[in-house]
């Protein structure tokens, strides 16, 4: 019965009956889409009023090396400048809503376009990382608990205070020395893409992912540790013990399965520890990806392509944040009331 | 009523975080990581402060003939490609990281403290405004708000300050209001409420000092996080300008020099690593002496 209390996979092991359930989760989505509403629009607000910190007149930096009052006044009746800000920011919301971010003042490309064409670099780099970090993050999470106290504890804690103190861009430049520069094994640079050549890829995104990946693994190891400390004083953990099970079983069924959730869903809320991660990674190894785009756009001032890029971060964060609230709440009787 | 008047004439709120504060100084103390920490970021603060008194060189003066010279008896930590000794730039650095630092966490406090304290006492209507903005922020993330911020603003030190002290704001607004809607029922609250005092009293006077050890491990680790957000957005050209000395734009002079120059990349990294992991151990450890769960063990 402990097991059933602290634990929870499949809503119906739990003696929950299925449309109760269902009704509860969809009372949940509604409620946590609603307080979307507000948040969403704060968000806008915010992104919008980054325009405004501009000094000086943003049609002049708009029009850069141009001077014709002429065109000048054309800019600021085609952005709605000569609007007031009110109104300026219900244009902007209007074209956001309509999948219209903006258009990338350099290159003369709409923002949206520029964004999903170099999404799935980041993407790539990003499940690397992940993967990675999973795999580090929890092993030595699991280690650590399980060999409490001893020196492989203090090796795991070690690791996780190194990942969370470590610049990524300090790491991502020693990597380069000692893989490119002195071993010579990997590329210190530059992107082939997975469709070209699978291997060739992977040698040229391998390094910054571990960068990457670092420091997530090392939250995710405090995580892991903390749960399975919680999970491996727990009563069905005792009993399972007490039944003479082996202590492999005992921890990877009983414990790791139960431990892990949380922490998962824990994980997807370090997407934005990937992502402002992304904007370094990509820097230093030249990767062509979202990160890369955003650096690119501040030296160049298309701040359309800014605001553009923290307008989707943004989004993309408040769904995944969405998802694993429900995520917890699925797994998590408890919290379903 | 009588009851409660002579409970907080016995225990004057003040008093309570004194011992608090004493009680987890104590134990920060008898934690070896801890103490190793507060020694190193002492060491740190002591270079950027006497940092003309023990530097030799000039950080900024440039020599041709010293360009990119290995570590030598004269140039313990070599020199960078114009020629600048990079023990006396990596001790000027440590002005720039540490005050961005500091500076940044001043403001996120500032700005977060009083918004986390107005919504988790007054609650209502202010309290989902103040959450929703709080939210809002915390969605975008953390290092990308604030190379957005910084590139809006204009590259500059200070620039940077603003953008991660207004970046790390939310943090310290919603965990004031954690900590106030926990600490607002307790009796000592409810006994100042009870003999009249006026609300801002109780927030300023009861309240905040109560909190303030959860907002001074939060302080410590967010300094730690804005120092090296200082360093990333120094190294990718939004903090302190060439040629003014950052551990982050020495990293990003580094990078061209890798090859030939190797030397250029260790020192300023290892010293953002080494001051981060400082504050994060003082962090660690100040969490630890005053998590109340371990008080038993004390």
């Amino acid at each position: 019965m402990a097991s059933c209390a602290s634990s929870g996979f499949r809503s119906s092991e739990r003696g929950y009956p299925v449309g109760e359930t269902a009704s509860a989760m969809l009372n949940l989505l509604g409620k946590r889409l609603l307080q979307l509403i507000p948040t969403l629009f704060f968000v806008s607000v915010i992104i919008f009023s980054l325009q405004q910190l501009l000094p000086g007149d943003p049609a002049l930096i708009m029009a850069g090396e141009e001077r014709d009052p002429a065109v000048i006044e054309q800019i600021r009746h085609q952005y709605h400048l000569d609007r007031p800000i009110p109104v300026q920011y219900l244009y902007w919301v209007k074209g956001v809503l309509s999948g219209n971010l903006g258009e990338s003042m350099r290159i003369h490309v709409p923002v949206l376009d520029l964004i999903l064409q170099k999404l799935p670099v980041t993407i790539q780099l990003g499940s690397m990382a992940i993967v990675i970090a999973l795999v580090i993050g929890i092993s030595a999470g699991i280690i650590s608990a399980i060999k409490k106290n001893t020196i492989w504890d203090y090796a795991a804690n070690a690791f996780a205070l190194w990942g969370i103190s470590t610049p990524n861009f300090w790491l991502g430049i020693m990597l380069i020395f000692l893989f490119s520069v002195k071993l010579g094994w990997l590329p210190a640079s530059g992107y082939v893409p997975l469709t070209e050549d699978w291997r060739a890829s992977l040698a040229s995104t391998i390094m910054p992912a571990f960068v990457l990946g670092n420091g997530i693994a090392a939250i995710l190891m405090r995580h892991t540790r903390s749960a399975m400390l919680q999970v491996l004083e727990s009563d069905y953990v005792r009993t399972a013990r007490a039944k003479g099970l082996y202590e492999r079983t005992v921890i990877l069924k009983h414990a790791m399965r139960n431990a892990l959730t949380p922490v998962i869903t824990l994980g997807a809320l370090e997407f934005g520890t990937l992502l402002s991660g992304a904007v370094l990674t990509e820097q230093i190894f030249t990767i062509p990806g979202f990160g890369k785009l955003i650096i690119d756009a501040v030296f160049n001032r298309d701040y359309a392509v800014v605001q553009g890029v923290v307008l989707v971060t943004a989004t993309v964060y408040i769904v995944l944040n969405l998802l694993a609230d429900i995520a917890y709440v699925l797994v998590n009787p408890r919290l379903r009331t | 009523m009588a009851d409660i008047t002579v409970n907080t004439k016995l225990i004057p709120a003040k008093d309570v975080p004194e011992t608090l504060l004493r009680r987890a100084m104590r134990r920060l103390f008898r934690r070896k990581s801890a103490v190793l920490g507060l020694a190193i970021v002492a060491f740190f603060i002591a270079l950027a402060i006497f940092a003309p008194l023990l530097s030799p060189y000039d950080p900024i003066a440039q020599s041709w003939t010293l360009v990119r010279q290995p570590s030598s008896a004269s140039h313990w930590f070599g020199t960078d490609d114009l020629g600048r000794d990079i023990l006396v730039r990596v001790i000027y650095g440590a002005r720039a990281s540490l005050l961005a630092g500091i500076i940044s966490v001043g403001i996120a406090l500032s700005i977060g403290v009083p918004l986390g304290l107005a919504a988790g006492y007054l609650g209502g209507f202010l309290d989902s405004l103040i959450g929703r903005m709080t939210d809002a922020m915390l969605a975008c993330p953390f290092l990308i708000l604030a190379i957005a911020l910084a590139a809006f603003l204009g590259p500059s030190l200070g620039n940077a300050m603003i953008a991660i002290g207004v970046t790390a704001t939310p943090i310290f607004v919603r965990l004031t209001r954690g900590q106030v809607l926990a600490v607002k029922m307790e009796d000592y609250v409810e006994a100042a409420r009870a003999v009249g005092n006026p609300r801002w009293r109780i927030v300023f006077v009861h309240i905040l000092p109560n909190i303030m050890p959860a907002l001074l491990v939060q302080a410590t680790l967010s300094i730690a996080a804005a120092i090296i957000a200082e360093a990333a957005l120094s190294f990718l050209g939004l903090g302190q300008q060439p040629p003014e000395p950052s551990w982050g734009s020495m990293l990003n002079s580094a990078q061209r020099f890798l090859v030939n120059a190797p030397w250029m990349a260790v020192w300023p990294g290892l010293a953002i690593f080494v001051t981060v992991l400082s504050f994060n151990l003082v962090g660690d450890g100040l969490r630890d002496a005053l998590d109340p769960r371990e008080v038993g063990r004390s």
